[in-house]
């Protein structure tokens, strides 16, 4: 839950004719795990700012409309469209994009899957589409394919990969769901065999 | 997007004396109101980069803290205004006692939006008609008195019911739809107090003044919307009708709630009926659901029921198609929330 702040007031920008250079607002984001602080004019979105300012252009600009999807990053773990909120308004949140899943040189397994399956075509949403879906896995409400194809239909891909975006999904979804049940069992074992 | 200035008030007073002076005597908002609250975003946001909305100030209300969903004392539900769509859909005690209410937010956007999307902010968004969008156009919601862009254009996704010679827009909610059927209650704050409206005062029909689309005024705040005890989950649906199978505004949609007596359920005790798609506000025609009451809970019944809700409706050049659209859906939500078998 959101706790109230204190208040982060910004002198008033003038508007026509030929507006001055705006006052400048600071942002402290946790991006991909670094503390990071930012100057920003209010309009900015959190799109514009990962791409501008902090060159994490591996989140993409498609529509800027909240329509694509391939903006898509998580915020506190949610995903969201970056597009249509402002830096100023995620102040002191974490955000993850698609360069801070990876660890080290390994892949993460929703990247791995995408490349298995040959997720895409040319690749502009796949970003989105790969921060969208492990969203979607932690939000734990998908378990059938029509499941992953609705609580995807945010993510939209003009080259046609659906079929294959669903296929490296659903592998992701079922290896978790059996190392759940692995670690399940372990668990009864610990609990009821002999030691 | 232009120029504006961005507060982060820490209280609900404080974002009240933002918005202070707005409204003269508590009239409803005017099309352009200098100061806006935002909390998710998603709406407004959108209508500044199209510089349909040219607030000069924003002020963020998402950490007020309005985002708990609570009981209330006469057995409903209290949802804070600033809960999210997915946090209110997903929710235990409304998805058990008020699915038809979760069923139409997951029916809406996209998950992305419903993460971001809160509940006041779903009440308040704008109609997507594509001249209200379009500055290059006229439009008398956008700009009062220059005309409809709509009414002799192109007016496929337009109203059939409810709507004037100034504005022939819908409004988007697939929610609202479900608060409508619901009887829901909007609480606000303001300069004058607080104030309870029942759902069905809260949106207009557009008239004269389709500049105006609720009767919240510009300087009060929705705190909450609470939900009656009754929230027909044995006999209730919402359906969807669409462009596409997800992710897309409704054609129409019908939210339908029965209450059924007798033997195995046969009759209607009584019955909810809200239309989304089809008018400037969530359509509920209580002549209807009172004709319902009494009768055996059958496809006739419901032919009836729709052709009844339908009688005045008025077709333009291109969605006169929504008429029998609109009247199958009505047969077919109020069959699904009977049990009744459909075509």
């Amino acid at each position: 839950m959101s706790q109230p702040t204190g208040s982060a007031s910004l002198g008033h920008a003038q508007q026509q004719p030929a507006p001055p250079p705006p006052d400048l607002v600071e942002v402290t984001l946790t991006i991909n795990g670094s503390p990071k602080t930012l100057h920003v004019a209010p309009w900015t979105s959190l799109l514009d700012a990962l791409r501008l300012q902090l060159d994490l252009t591996g989140t993409k600009k498609g529509c800027d409309h909240g329509q694509c999807g391939a903006c898509t990053v998580l915020v506190d773990g949610r995903r969201i469209n970056s597009c249509l909120t402002l830096a100023v308004m995620q102040e002191g949140r974490a955000v993850t994009t698609i360069e801070g899943l990876a660890r080290g040189d390994a892949l993460h397994p929703m990247q791995e899957a995408f490349v298995e399956h040959d997720a895409f075509q040319c690749g502009y949403c796949t970003p989105g589409q790969i921060c969208s879906a492990v969203g979607m896995l932690e939000e734990g409400r998908a378990t059938t394919d029509d499941d992953i194809r609705e609580l995807m239909s945010g993510n939209l891909c003009r080259c046609g990969a659906y079929p294959n975006i669903v296929a490296a999904i659903r592998q992701v979804m079922d290896a978790q769901a059996t190392d759940a049940k692995g670690t399940d069992a372990k668990a009864t074992n610990k609990a009821g065999g002999p030691s | 997007m232009r120029a504006f200035s961005y507060d982060r008030p820490d209280g609900v007073d404080a974002a009240l004396r933002a918005v202070a002076g707005q409204a003269e005597s508590g009239s409803p908002g005017s099309a352009q109101p200098p100061v806006k609250f935002v909390a998710g975003g998603t709406n407004l946001l959108d209508l500044m980069k199209a510089d349909v909305m040219r607030p000069d100030r924003l002020v963020d209300i998402s950490r007020l803290g309005l985002d708990g969903i609570e009981e209330t004392d006469g057995g409903g539900l209290r949802l804070g205004a600033l809960a999210r769509n997915a946090d209110t859909a997903y929710d235990e005690r409304v998805s058990t006692r008020y699915p038809m209410l979760s069923k139409a937010i997951l029916a809406g956007a996209s998950a992305q939006l419903r993460n971001m999307a809160t509940n006041g902010g779903n009440l308040l968004q704008r109609t997507r008609c594509y001249y209200f969008y379009d500055t290059g156009t006229p439009c008398n919601k956008r700009e009062p008195g220059t005309g409809c862009g709509a009414i002799g254009g192109v007016n496929r996704i337009h109203a059939i019911l409810g709507a004037s010679d100034q504005c022939i827009a819908v409004h988007p909610s697939d929610m609202c739809v479900a608060l409508a059927a619901l009887e829901a209650e909007v609480r606000v704050t303001g300069p004058r107090g607080e104030r309870v409206i029942p759902f069905a005062e809260f949106h207009r029909l557009p008239g004269d003044t389709p500049q105006i689309d609720s009767t919240l005024a510009a300087d009060e705040l929705i705190t909450a919307i609470d939900l009656p005890p009754q929230g027909f989950a044995a006999h209730s649906t919402y359906l969807k009708v669409r462009d596409r199978a997800s992710y897309a505004f409704a054609l129409v949609s019908v939210a339908a709630a029965l209450e059924l007596e007798g033997a195995n359920g046969a009759t209607i005790r009584s019955a909810r009926l809200a239309l989304g798609g089809v008018a400037h506000k969530p359509w509920r025609d209580r002549e209807v659901e009172a004709e319902l009451a009494g009768k055996p809970a059958s496809l006739e019944t419901f032919r009836d029921a729709a052709r009844l809700l339908l009688r005045e409706a008025k077709g333009r050049s291109h969605n006169a198609f929504k008429i029998g659209l609109a009247e199958r859906a009505i047969v077919r939500a109020l069959a699904e929330a009977a049990g009744v078998e459909h075509p």
